[in-house]
């Protein structure tokens, strides 16, 4: 049995979880390789022996075995190497990471990859909403569908998703790229910034200020770039979709500041 | 925040108590105030189940507190009597909380209106096969106190509250049944808006709700709607336009189990779907927690319905 809810968990008097933990020792190390079976390791465990075996012991290759769906798993990872899960994540998995190379074979949950800052995030199932929210660099990869809201307040990078996207998919996007290979829900790009989402399917209803794009040789390169290097066969025909500007007012003084100014 | 689950097996009864149990444990982190059950068992044709509290956790524990509870307990079965229902079986599950096996071929509201017509006494459920079983405290030690582990039945939701909108206490905690429908129960997470105009249109219509908490509307309106000869999913697709704000709430009957998701999909929902069952719960942990394996999940979209029958 997986760990069922917090029965195992303790807390300290600032409900920082299992403060006394340990990483567990159990991972099994050949040709610089190393894997473990997370099923019956709480997440905080799993994570001390994913930072001890990348930190301590200078593992550039770890697979995490069974990870079944447990929250916020190989988070705050500052260092290149390849990590591999072998099953789902949940929430918040792989949040603000710096360098890692990761597969996910399964799912993630809410989240996922949240403020990354670069690496290269890639996950063979479904994900969740809020994927890749506050994405700052990297590329991830989402072989299945996404939720609602990928991307929002994306500030660079490039999110990559063979399928469908639910609503408001690049909400107040500043920066970066979203490829999406499958239908969008309503309310594309709404109230972004900058940064340009390209779309293969069907969208159900542009977002305020979200308009179409001039397609140029540049845009061609990179959808290709990105396709070939993922493996992900030749790409669809896209339409591109950048901010229409019409709600920059970063020139207007506001009233008091006017009367400042004058 | 909130936590909501659901199964529905369907090949028959499996150990759905213990199943909701498992889930709901595994959500405690998303609502540790209180914990509620709506259990399917076997369909008994002429005969009810009822399960009522006769005190809420913000009850004045004050010296005539036992002896109101039994004088309250003998009132419910006075009353029972009178409406010409036949007592097959009654069980105490805790100080407050009755379970009674009923044969009753009376009017339904009549009967519930009895019994809450006693002070501080509340029916949280009545049905054919619906059983809800909700108190304060996380999923192990409800299904403790109730002993549901054993509980067998072919479908069950389950919910984990963090109070934002009412009271923490047991007429706060989801399930809600929705009054005087039998065999219909609802959760759900999120917020709703519009729940004062609601309230008060089916007050009019002469409905009564026992908690101020926003989420007994859903119950009442798609049972109201059903009453009037939707089915279950169309009550659903109504929903969505008429109710204003942000939830995903899953409904359940006695033969079917179905989910809804606002336009924002403010709420988590994952969904899990085979030939032999259906799971779906706020986080694939849960899910998870039953069906201890690699399985292939997906987050359904802003304003889907989804309903199965058992």
């Amino acid at each position: 049995m997986a760990i069922v809810g917090e029965q195992r968990i303790t807390y300290d008097a600032r409900g920082l979880a299992e403060p006394q933990a340990e990483a567990p020792r159990t991972a099994k190390i050949e040709d610089g390789k190393a894997t473990f079976d997370a099923h019956d390791l709480s997440t905080r465990q799993i994570n001390l022996e994913l930072r001890r075996l990348l930190y301590e012991e200078g593992i550039m290759d770890v697979t995490v075995q069974n990870p079944g769906a447990k929250h916020s798993l190989g988070v705050g990872i500052l260092t290149r190497c390849k990590i591999t899960f072998d099953g789902s994540l949940g929430y918040f998995g792989c949040g603000l990471i710096d360098g890692p190379e990761v597969q996910i074979n399964g799912r993630v949950g809410w989240s996922a990859c949240e403020n990354m800052m670069s690496g290269v995030v890639v996950v063979e199932g479904n994900a969740g909403s809020l994927t890749g929210a506050a994405l700052r660099g990297g590329d991830l990869v989402v072989k299945g569908q996404v939720g609602a809201r990928t991307g929002i307040d994306q500030k660079g990078g490039t999110i990559v998703v063979m399928g469908d996207a639910g609503s408001m998919t690049g909400f107040m996007m500043q920066r970066g790229r979203q490829i999406l290979c499958g239908d969008v829900g309503p309310g594309l790009g709404d109230s972004m910034y900058d940064g340009t989402i390209y779309v293969a399917g069907k969208v159900k209803s542009l977002g305020i200020d979200c308009v179409p794009g001039e397609w140029t040789d540049a845009d061609t390169e990179l959808v290709n770039r990105k396709f070939e290097i993922y493996g992900l066969g030749s790409p669809p025909e896209f339409q591109k979709f950048v901010c229409g500007k019409v709600l920059y007012n970063y020139d207007n003084l506001e009233p008091s500041e006017r009367k400042l100014v004058l | 925040m909130c936590g909501i689950a659901g199964i529905i097996y369907r090949n028959g009864t499996h150990e759905i108590g213990r199943d909701m149990t498992r889930m709901l444990q595994s959500m405690k982190h998303r609502g540790p105030d209180s914990t509620g059950y709506a259990l399917y068992g076997p369909h008994q044709h002429h005969q009810i189940v009822m399960r009522y509290t006769l005190a809420d956790s913000t009850t004045p524990r004050d010296f005539d507190f036992d002896e109101r509870l039994a004088r309250n307990q003998q009132r419910v079965v006075q009353r029972m009597k009178a409406a010409g229902a036949e007592i097959l079986e009654h069980e105490q599950e805790t100080e407050y909380a009755h379970r009674l096996n009923l044969r009753y071929e009376g009017d339904l509201k009549d009967l519930t209106d009895r019994i809450e017509d006693i002070r501080d006494a509340e029916v949280l459920s009545l049905g054919h096969s619906l059983e809800i079983v909700k108190d304060l405290g996380d999923a192990d030690s409800v299904a403790a106190q109730y002993d549901l582990n054993g509980f067998a039945g072919t479908h069950a939701i389950g919910h984990v509250r963090m109070a934002t909108e009412s009271d923490v206490d047991i007429s706060g905690a989801h399930p809600y049944w929705a009054y005087p429908f039998n065999d219909v129960a609802v959760v759900h997470n999120g917020q709703l808006t519009n729940y004062f105009q609601w309230k008060r249109r089916l007050e009019r219509n002469g409905h009564r709700f026992q908690s101020e908490c926003d989420s007994e509307i859903i119950a009442v309106y798609l049972a109201e709607k059903m009453h009037e000869g939707a089915s279950l999913s169309d009550a659903m697709h109504d929903s969505l336009e008429e109710l204003d704000g942000v939830f995903t709430y899953i409904a359940v009957t006695d033969d079917a189990l179905g989910v809804a998701k606002d336009e924002m999909a403010a709420k988590p929902l994952v969904l899990y779907e085979s030939d032999d069952v259906v799971a779906l719960a706020s986080e694939e942990i849960a899910i998870r927690a039953v069906l201890d394996r690699e399985i292939d999940t997906h987050d359904p979209y802003e304003g889907e319905v989804m309903v199965w029958q058992r």
